[in-house]
């Protein structure tokens, strides 16, 4: 840089010498180069009025927007309920919102410019959405938990069934609980899972994998079958199983039916996963002399792991919720029954279904309580798809951090299979 | 039709040990090869010498990587690619009516351009997985691992971490990494597909280290874009050229000393003096 010969033009330390300073550096201010020999002296960097990028957020835009969120907030409370004869929450809530995006737009164009003021409420509209969708999950949460865990009778609730209950009883939730119900749910969804995953992953094997010409007929079939409304999937085995006296009411109908919806979602995601292994992988693979079924199995599976975890726990974790294809099939109990394959069975969902709906606050609470026991049960499932989920092995430990780093995309967005390449 | 030959190498093999003693001859007769009804390689006819290095040089898409992996069945993988005329390892074809792509695979190694370890795996079953595909349990398995990632040129910078996965190295530790992998089943021929092309000039040296040391234990066919890399390695050139529109075929080919300061057709003289391509 230093040789009149390099750059003649450019004295060091001025990197763009170009007349427009459209840039976010060129706020650094005017470069006073030490060596500035050049002739032409070089042009300074105009100062631009506002910040532009998001990043530049500062005392102006919170002034604002805190001005924009009370002026709003002023404004529609006259109009809505003074002005006119509206009324409700919601439509206040809406008319605020409404108000202040068009209040901040209008303060931001006025006070720094239009191309700013466009950015920030579009930054709001984006911003706001994230945390509806946060505030939506924390409020059942909370809700559920508020409501549930006050009454818990944590000696009783895990440890007894409803055999006895008696709601003129006011002591009954010492005598009470949902273990029938824990346990129904956790025998319907394990043989579900036990019988179902590894279909969904051997259809999954054949759409990726093997192909051949039945690949579009299977695809289309499975993306049907993730349309069929649930309730239809209790009625199918319903109709195909009970009626025709193939099974009774149990727990194992319910296992089927749920079957019914967890396959389609597990197959999917677990396609999409194995289509992201990079096709490098599986040559390797052949030509290291392996036949098909090795490759599948010890490269393409093991490098697809988290991501078929991860498609596994999710469709468990979808179908413990289910309740309509229960309704049909394990038909609900209010008493232990832990053989899977004869006679009713309660489950969670049904449960919750059948106890809310009854006029008394007894079973209303044993409802929510007994969703606290259902969430918590999912929760359990996220948290081990994030244990079970990682890849064996050591890392080092940026792949380690980044791994933990990226555990809530990898749950909800469940392909991360294209690092896997290039992972270094 | 299986020569006899040949059962007692799968057997061999079998055992972990080196087939017939090391390195193999390879002879293309008459191979064609077509994608989809269109032929992309005419009549190339091609001996490969025991123990030597042979570089396949010649501009992009003239069928030198096609024609590599004719030579261990890999083209076969490809949705409607087909093939003609013959190739034999150690005068046994390997597109006989006997013979198994799986055998012939493991006979005749490949690595590839983009340097691909099984990531799942750490870098000791990274080395080990060759054998564990053919379902072999080597009596040493430390001993194997070392000897291989010697032979590679890489057990100096990952002796302490053979529990690490495979993608945790650098891009030319992991074409280090494959090349011990597929030198770990102990083939008679192995195959370089641009092995450097994704690697620096440091890697890219260390890896031809590589193939000078194993070149007496495994015939080596080596495609590359690079012409100092073809001199530098290879003890026999070939030249490959498509004319537009047409099929690939081999120009000319012969020692490599004659193919880069006397060759006998002006189109090879072009090329390796940078005329084109």
């Amino acid at each position: 840089m230093s040789t009149d010969t390099d750059m003649p033009t450019a004295p060091p330390g001025v990197l763009i010498p170009t007349t427009s300073a459209s840039t976010g550096t060129a706020r650094t201010g005017p470069v006073t180069g030490s060596a500035a020999a050049g002739p032409p002296s070089p042009p300074k960097p105009r100062r631009l009025p506002t910040p532009i990028r998001p990043g530049d957020f500062g005392a102006t835009d919170i002034t604002l927007l805190a001005a924009a969120a009370l002026s709003s907030l002023a404004l529609v409370w006259v109009v809505f309920y003074q002005l006119t004869l509206l009324s409700g929450g919601l439509g206040f809530l809406v008319c605020w919102y409404l108000t202040f995006l068009a209040l901040t737009w209008i303060g931001m164009s006025q006070v720094i410019e239009r191309q700013v003021a466009t950015d920030r409420v579009v930054g709001v509209l984006v911003v706001s959405a994230a945390l509806l969708v946060v505030g939506l999950v924390v409020f059942i949460v909370l809700w559920v938990a508020f409501k549930a865990v006050p009454h818990i009778h944590w000696g009783s609730l895990f440890t007894k069934d409803q055999k006895s209950l008696e709601l003129a009883d006011p002591n009954i939730l010492n005598h009470v609980g949902i273990l029938h119900a824990i346990i129904g749910t956790l025998e319907q969804v394990l043989v579900a899972a036990l019988l179902g995953v590894p279909v969904a992953i051997a259809t999954a094997v054949f759409l990726n994998e093997v192909g051949g010409r039945g690949v579009k007929l299977v695809r289309t079939v499975v993306t049907a079958m993730s349309g069929t409304p649930s309730v239809v999937a209790g009625i199918f085995i319903y109709s195909m199983l009970i009626l025709t006296h193939v099974l009774t009411y149990s727990g194992f109908a319910a296992s089927l039916a749920l079957i019914v919806i967890l396959l389609p979602s597990v197959t999917r995601v677990v396609e999409e996963v194995l289509r992201v292994v990079p096709g490098g992988l599986r040559e390797a693979a052949l030509a290291l002399g392996a036949p098909q079924w090795r490759t599948v199995w010890s490269v393409v599976l093991p490098t697809a792991r988290s991501g078929v975890v991860t498609a596994v726990l999710l469709g468990v974790a979808r179908i413990v919720g289910e309740t309509a294809p229960l309704l049909f099939t394990a038909f609900g109990s209010q008493i232990i029954n832990v053989n899977e394959f004869a006679h009713p069975q309660g489950a969670l969902p049904l449960a919750i279904w059948v106890e809310s709906r009854e006029a008394n606050s007894i079973a209303i609470s044993l409802a929510f309580q007994a969703a606290f026991v259902l969430m918590s049960i999912v929760l359990i499932l996220f948290v081990a798809a994030r244990i079970f989920g990682r890849t064996k092995g050591k890392k080092s430990k940026s792949a380690q951090r980044q791994s933990e780093d990226d555990f809530m995309a990898r749950i909800f967005m469940p392909i991360p299979m294209e690092k896997v390449g290039d992972e270094q | 039709m299986t020569v006899e030959g040949d059962t007692a190498a799968r057997h061999t093999i079998g055992r972990g040990e080196s087939p017939l003693g090391g390195a193999g001859q390879i002879d293309a007769e008459g191979v064609c090869a077509w994608f989809g009804g269109r032929l992309v390689l005419e009549l190339v006819t091609l001996p490969m010498d025991r123990s030597k290095v042979t570089a396949l040089i010649g501009p992009s898409g003239c069928g030198k990587s096609t024609f590599l992996r004719i030579l261990n069945r890999m083209h076969e993988v490809v949705p409607g690619a087909q093939l003609a005329g013959s190739v034999r390892l150690d005068g046994t074809d390997i597109y006989g009516s006997g013979q198994r792509a799986v055998d012939t695979r493991r006979h005749i190694g490949m690595v590839f351009q983009k340097p691909n370890p099984f990531p799942a795996m750490s870098i000791a079953d990274n080395v080990l997985s060759g054998l564990r595909f053919s379902r072999v349990s080597p009596a040493n398995r430390g001993d194997l691992v070392e000897e291989m990632l010697t032979k590679a040129g890489l057990w100096n910078e990952v002796k302490d971490r053979l529990g690490e996965l495979g993608g945790a190295l650098s891009g030319g530790q992991q074409q280090r990494l494959c090349i011990a992998r597929s030198l770990a089943v102990r083939p008679r021929v192995l195959l370089m597909d641009e092995p450097c092309s994704a690697l620096d000039p440091t890697s890219t040296l260390r890896i031809e280290q590589t193939i000078k040391e194993i070149a007496d234990e495994v015939t080596v066919v080596i495609v590359t874009h690079n012409m100092q890399q073809a001199q530098r390695v290879s003890d026999t050139c070939a030249f490959f050229l498509a004319a537009e529109n047409q099929p690939g075929r081999v120009i000319e080919w012969g020692p490599t000393d004659t193919i880069f300061t006397e060759p006998s057709d002006q189109r090879t003289a072009d090329y390796v003096n940078g005329q084109f391509g």
